[in-house]
């Protein structure tokens, strides 16, 4: 890889062991990808829940964050996506006490490397949005995702530790889809219903997600008539990168970079594989269950906007959710606050759900809670989550908000 | 050293050898394992079951979410980490965690290495050459 004067005092250690450390783990990531050169970023989002980071994991960032502050402090802001406990509810769900003492340890570690603790995966919404052209680090696949598609922005999935090197360095290798080669459609895929709601979208996205086959192949989407919502693109995009692994998507007259079928496709553009509502009829189906039995109801991943927010609440106002099923949802620390100002946190946990900020279910160690709280049927409007959780041990089942309201409320899966 | 030698890209990590597990399925260490047990976990998943330690897995694609790239140096320090990844195709989070744990990764092959590497053969991941030798 071709260094610069900066970047190779960087890498002799002239400003410090971690950035040095850093600067070397992107050079072998760089490498595996042919990447030519590195290039500037302007900011980070970091995944590090302790499930993911495990003992090693915490011990690792600590011995990062004791460097001196000179040589440990983020060089571009960096962000967190959701952590693995809310420090309000950890005991309701049953989380153990070592996981907490491991997110404590985290905090402490971010907070010492100047890492700014937003733990949400929203952030395109709530934090900082990128815009179009800028090259960013961003980690969780949703925030990929949306990021590369919507804004226009440019990243790579960067997982933790890449993340972190990232804010360290302020830097990236140059591959994938920072570059505009890598940016061009591979497959046309022709929507040929409107989705008409959050889970149909993440229905969709999922469908085109399994028909992806590997990180590079970017898909097309036609046959969208006006603008979808911001929610509507994120549930579509989340399932999408669940499913596929796939970090960009574009949406003729939607997204910025496909203003045309022309502006993505060398020439004359393949032939489009159909979407009916037949298939995203199918893609529901495929998480039926033989009995009516429900455990839990979850929404997250992504974590709720203001705009969910209020439409969960208004939805649960003056019902009671079944004693026998638990309803969580989750949100960011900051559209957590505006909830309890605007009266929508009372709305949901006066109907006996409750709402937890700054972490995502997947991410709380999932297997273990379903285990403790003796969850096994799980249901869902996210896509993501049902396409995560199959592996935790879970029996999930997608459906609408609506849907999954009615059935918390009557405590099992009804038509 | 002799066998049916497969080249692919430079990879990642140190030369290794040890026993096969293949399936043309994909693979996620969050979606697809029980990181704890070291064992397949994803009922859909051709693997469903079998366990992991010890073996040379040998998948289609890296698929899912960011995860994989904290969690291999996260299995690899409890000793629950599979012996090498061999791919088709990996993505940035199978490199970056690779990349973090020292752990041996390659992809990139001339052919589709899923279908001409049976489970249980005795293989030699040699990520700095870009080779893996099947030694039957």
């Amino acid at each position: 890889m071709r260094l610069t004067d900066y970047e190779k005092a960087m890498l002799a250690g002239e400003m410090g062991e971690p950035r040095r450390l850093a600067l070397e783990h992107q050079i072998k990531v760089g490498r595996f990808f042919d990447a030519a050169a590195m290039v500037e970023i302007s900011q980070v989002h970091i995944m590090a829940d302790t499930e993911a980071l495990g003992e090693a994991g915490v011990a690792f960032l600590e011995r990062i964050a004791a460097y001196p502050e000179s040589e440990r402090r983020t060089a571009v802001p960096a962000v967190t996506d959701p952590r693995g406990a809310d420090f309000n509810a950890y005991k309701r769900l049953k989380q153990q006490e070592e996981w907490i003492g491991q997110e404590a340890r985290v905090i402490a570690a971010f907070q010492s490397l100047g890492v700014l603790m937003t733990d949400t995966c929203i952030n395109y919404q709530t934090v900082v949005p990128p815009v179009l052209g800028e090259h960013v680090a961003f980690g969780d696949t949703g925030s990929s995702i949306y990021t590369n598609s919507v804004l226009g922005a440019r990243t790579n999935f960067e997982g933790g530790p890449s993340a972190l090197a990232a804010a360290l360095t302020g830097r990236t290798p140059r591959y994938g889809f920072h570059l505009d080669e890598c940016r061009r459609g591979s497959v046309l895929y022709q929507l040929e219903t409107r989705p008409q709601d959050w889970a149909d979208w993440g229905a969709a996205g999922g469908i085109v997600g399994r028909g992806m086959d590997a990180y590079w192949t970017v898909p097309v989407i036609a046959g969208v008539a006006g603008a979808p919502t911001s929610d509507e693109l994120k549930h579509f995009g989340a399932a999408l990168a669940s499913f596929g692994s796939t970090p960009l998507f574009h949406m003729v007259g939607v997204t910025p970079e496909a203003a045309s079928l022309a502006d993505v496709f060398d020439g004359p553009p393949p032939e489009p594989i159909r979407i009916t509502r037949a298939d995203v009829e199918a893609f529901y189906d495929s998480y039926g269950v033989a009995d009516d039995r429900l455990d839990v109801v979850v929404f997250a991943a992504p974590q709720l906007s203001l705009f969910e927010l209020q439409r969960l609440g208004r939805l649960l106002d003056g019902r009671q959710v079944h004693g026998g099923t638990t309803l969580i949802a989750a949100t960011s620390p900051e559209i957590k606050n505006a909830a309890d100002r605007m009266g929508i946190t009372a709305q949901i946990e006066d109907a006996g759900g409750l709402l937890l900020e700054g972490v995502c279910f997947y991410q709380m160690h999932a297997r273990e809670i379903g285990d403790a709280n003796g969850w096994r049927r799980l249901m869902s409007n996210s896509a993501k989550i049902v396409n995560i959780l199959g592996g935790y041990g879970y029996e999930p089942v997608l459906a609408t908000m609506e849907r999954c309201v009615d059935c918390a409320v009557a405590g099992r899966i009804v038509r | 050293m002799t066998g049916r030698v497969y080249k692919c890209h430079a990879g990642i990590g140190p030369k290794v050898t040890g026993p096969a597990l293949v399936a043309a399925d994909n693979f996620s260490a969050r979606y697809d394992l029980d990181r704890i047990e070291g064992t397949f976990s994803r009922p859909s998943h051709r693997l469903f079951g079998e366990s992991y330690l010890g073996r040379v897995l040998v998948l289609n694609v890296a698929k899912g979410g960011v995860a994989t790239a904290w969690m291999l140096y996260e299995m690899a320090a409890r000793g629950k980490a599979p012996l090498a990844l061999v791919l088709n195709y990996a993505n940035p989070i199978m490199a970056q965690g690779a990349a973090h744990a020292d752990f041996p990764l390659v992809d990139r092959f001339g052919c589709d290495i899923t279908q001409a590497i049976r489970s249980g053969e005795t293989v030699t991941v040699d990520p700095p050459a870009g080779l893996v030798t099947v030694h039957g």
